[in-house]
């Protein structure tokens, strides 16, 4: 194993670890701490430290160190958790999250930025000791080793050197179990002590240093008698039993770190899984070749090939699936974060909000996971700056103080669902709509539904300048949301009542690598329509079908107009049925443009395929997702149909003409 | 003179992890994949602590503490046992056989240059 991928193991362990941290700081928050909590988070920043260490991150470990000082005395009880407190170890794990980050891009944190925080906290600590003291003064600690002691190459000796690295100690033999000469057994201990140490230091730490005697003498710890009014009773001498009883487990707790009492796991390697992904990918093609050669053989002549392709099929089925849970991560690391969001924000914005997070467990591709942070962020954000109203504004309308948001994930079928809910003000649909007419996205004319309406906002283009803060209004509009969930073939609506709140629902697939597609045939080529986009597909009458200057043939559908795309004339496919009567049309959605149908020669049927990335090799190609292999061996391309979108359409497609449907489906 | 440390495991990631965090800390770190290799190397040339690990093919960790244990020369050698938290049988055993600590897996860098100056004094 090599430097780098020491490192790398460190930082991905890191990351988590911080995740977990910010979890316990979240619940610390909002009361849901219970005492393992201040332990976990206790556990997390010690074992970054611990990793910093071994790699001479020195700042990064002396601000673990100083956040896990703090931590030690909350653990203990000698301070209680409040909120300053609670806000110098959440700034405490940004800082963290910083030196991290900048350790791992090798550039180093600018010098000093965690001054004053550190600072802060060793103050904080600080005030500890004007309060009663948690640890005694000091520790009598009476230690008779059993005579098997040195058998296991335990060394009175060393466990002195220890005490003493904690602070002076004193030591007075005992020498009441010596025996006489004839009956001394050389190799037997025989000697008691007691050691007087004194140190300010955790009882738990003293206990550690007989960590592994425990089991091989008689131990007992007290406080140093005098100094510690109020401090607890000297304790019985322990027998063995108890005192292992009450050494180990500590260590244990420490040693196993954040991943107590979660289920066993090993750590692998991103890449060994996309392998293994991808060659059940290749055996999902070759089954399909196989099963389309049975097809052309006659029963007679194999009998219980056919019985046995499909339970071929079956099992693959199964471990494509059991691979691809492999890859996939509960949503709970993303969501994690937002507490802190909302908490900060809430501050920043001088408004009440509690978050309500629900469905953390459900799992989503890895990939997915890690790429919802932004956007889910910005959302959030969102819910809080336009959303939510101030406090006193809120009573005024009859609401309660405090508004509340709802995260939610939760898995429908081969999808994830990620709902973010306020109870705020709404989508102002006039303001939004005369904004759009401002910028020139809906004429002036157009009548729009409630629904197409709030489609506005994530059009491009369409800056909240008239709300522009500094939470939200940052550049970055719905619009870079909605692309960044179109890149992970996800699908984002929004729903809102004026008054009483906005709710985004974010569609995401469990898995990037496999998809449900229909295959279609344009001439000698066959494409890959993703079922998801598709609405509905049929075969037009002639008299559906109007040509329309500058903007090609629309299909009339139920009244409404559907701007037709020829997929022969989009990629130049030679030989392929011109006529759209004659032809399929696919009535595909996409996010920004509405419906528009597909014009293919037939369908072919429908399949799951294997999405293999052409961007490696061919750039990012407008309309074109990746490509697969099918059944008979042929590569056929996967359309992306949001790509495909604004060739096949001139925006805005509101002011389409003679339009007497919507074009977006009503959301519920 | 720097305390000379070997690790013992079949896992090359997890002997290299221990060999990096105690160089780092100012060890000579001596490595063997397995029980007999082990004990042939530790023939040769003792060192002050010994860590290992208990699962390994050929000789496994408690066989080895006990053939450690068996020689004169290393019967004063403190040996930790790296193990997993579902080893608890097997870690009491190792105990019996002679073991003086033990250390958890996935261990804690800074816990195991602590133990391992602990034991080595």
């Amino acid at each position: 194993m090599s430097f780098d991928h020491l490192r790398a193991t460190y930082f991905e362990e890191s990351a988590e670890l911080l995740d977990s941290a910010y979890a316990a700081l979240a619940e610390l928050a909002e009361g849901r701490a219970d005492a393992e909590t201040v332990h976990a988070l206790f556990r997390a920043i010690h074992s970054i430290k611990g990793g910093g260490g071994a790699f001479g991150f020195e700042r990064l470990v002396r601000l673990a160190h100083a956040m896990e000082t703090l931590l030690d005395l909350l653990r203990d009880g000698a301070l209680a958790m409040d909120a300053g407190r609670h806000a110098l170890l959440l700034r405490g794990a940004d800082a963290l999250a910083d030196l991290l980050a900048a350790e791992k891009a090798g550039t180093g944190a600018p010098p000093g930025g965690e001054d004053a925080l550190m600072q802060a906290l060793h103050a904080a600590a600080e005030t500890a000791a004007t309060a009663p003291p948690a640890a005694a003064a000091g520790w009598r600690l009476r230690f008779t080793p059993r005579p098997a002691l040195f058998r296991n190459a335990n060394e009175p000796l060393l466990l002195v050197r220890a005490l003493r690295r904690l602070g002076p100690v004193q030591v007075t033999a005992d020498l009441s179990r010596l025996p006489p000469l004839e009956r001394l057994e050389p190799e037997d201990a025989h000697l008691g002590w007691v050691f007087e140490l004194q140190a300010d230091v955790p009882r738990a730490q003293v206990e550690e240093v007989f960590e592994f005697v425990a089991d091989d003498c008689m131990l007992a710890i007290e406080p140093l008698a005098g100094e510690t009014p109020g401090a607890p009773a000297a304790e019985p001498v322990l027998g063995s039993e108890a005192a292992s009883a009450t050494i180990a487990p500590p260590a244990i707790a420490d040693a196993a770190g954040p991943t107590t009492g979660a289920p066993q796991s090993v750590r692998v390697d991103v890449a060994k899984i996309d392998r293994l992904v991808n060659l059940v990918g290749e055996l999902v093609i070759n089954q399909a070749m196989l099963l389309q050669l049975g097809g052309t053989l006659p029963p007679a002549l194999c009998p219980g090939l056919i019985a046995g392709l499909e339970t071929l099929s079956q099992h693959l089925r199964e471990l494509q699936e059991g691979v691809m849970a492999i890859r996939t991560q509960p949503v709970k690391s993303v969501f994690a974060r937002m507490p802190r969001l909302v908490r900060d924000l809430s501050a920043q914005l001088g408004k009440e909000v509690r978050l309500v997070v629900t469905g953390e467990a459900t799992e989503i591709d890895k990939t997915v996971v890690e790429q919802l942070a932004d956007p889910l962020t910005h959302l959030l954000r969102n819910a809080l700056d336009h959303g939510i109203e101030a406090p006193e504004q809120r009573v005024a309308a009859g609401k309660p103080r405090q508004g509340t948001v709802h995260l939610s994930a939760e898995q429908r079928g081969g999808r994830i669902l990620i709902e973010l809910t306020d109870d705020g003000r709404g989508i102002d649909r006039a303001r939004v709509l005369a904004r759009a007419r401002e910028r020139g996205l809906v004429a002036a004319e157009a009548e729009l539904t409630d629904s197409e309406v709030d489609e506005l906002i994530f059009q491009p283009g369409f800056s909240t300048a008239a709300a522009i803060s500094d939470i939200s209004g940052r550049g970055v509009g719905m619009d870079v949301v909605r692309r960044s969930i179109q890149a992970l073939g996800g699908r984002i609506t929004v729903d809102s009542r004026l008054g009483s709140g906005s709710r985004f629902v974010l569609s995401l697939p469990l898995t990037l690598a496999v998809l449900d597609g229909l295959v279609v045939a344009v001439g000698r080529e066959a494409y890959i329509v993703p079922i998801a986009a598709i609405a509905e597909s049929l075969r037009p009458r002639r008299e559906d079908i109007h040509a329309v200057v500058g903007r090609g043939e629309v299909l009339a559908i139920r009244g409404a107009y559907v701007p037709l795309l020829p997929l022969h004339r989009h990629f130049a496919v030679p030989d392929a049925q011109p006529d759209p009567a004659r032809g399929i049309v696919v009535i595909v959605e996409t996010d920004h443009a509405g419906r528009m149908g597909l014009l293919v020669d037939d369908l072919v049927g429908q399949q799951q395929v294997v999405v293999k990335s052409l961007e490696a090799n061919y750039g990012p190609i407008d309309g074109i997702g990746g490509a697969t292999i099918l059944g008979d061996g042929r590569v056929a391309l996967i359309l992306d149909i949001a790509g495909l979108g604004p060739a096949a359409t001139t925006r805005p497609m509101p002011t389409a003409p003679h339009r007497a449907a919507p074009l977006q489906p009503a959301l519920q | 003179m720097a305390k000379r440390v070997m690790t013992v495991d079949d896992s090359r990631t997890m002997r290299e992890m221990v060999a990096f965090t105690l160089r780092k800390a100012g060890f000579e770190v001596s490595e063997a994949e397995d029980g007999r290799k082990a004990l042939a190397a530790l023939q040769a040339a003792p060192v002050d602590v010994v860590i290992t690990d208990l699962n390994m093919p050929n000789m496994d960790g408690v066989a080895l503490i006990r053939a450690l244990r068996a020689d004169a020369r290393m019967r004063a050698v403190p040996i930790l046992m790296l193990t997993t938290e579902s080893e608890a049988a097997k870690k009491a055993e190792g105990r019996s056989a002679g073991a003086t600590g033990w250390l958890v897996k996935p261990f804690d860098p800074e816990k195991l240059i602590d133990v391992v100056k602990r034991v080595a004094g």
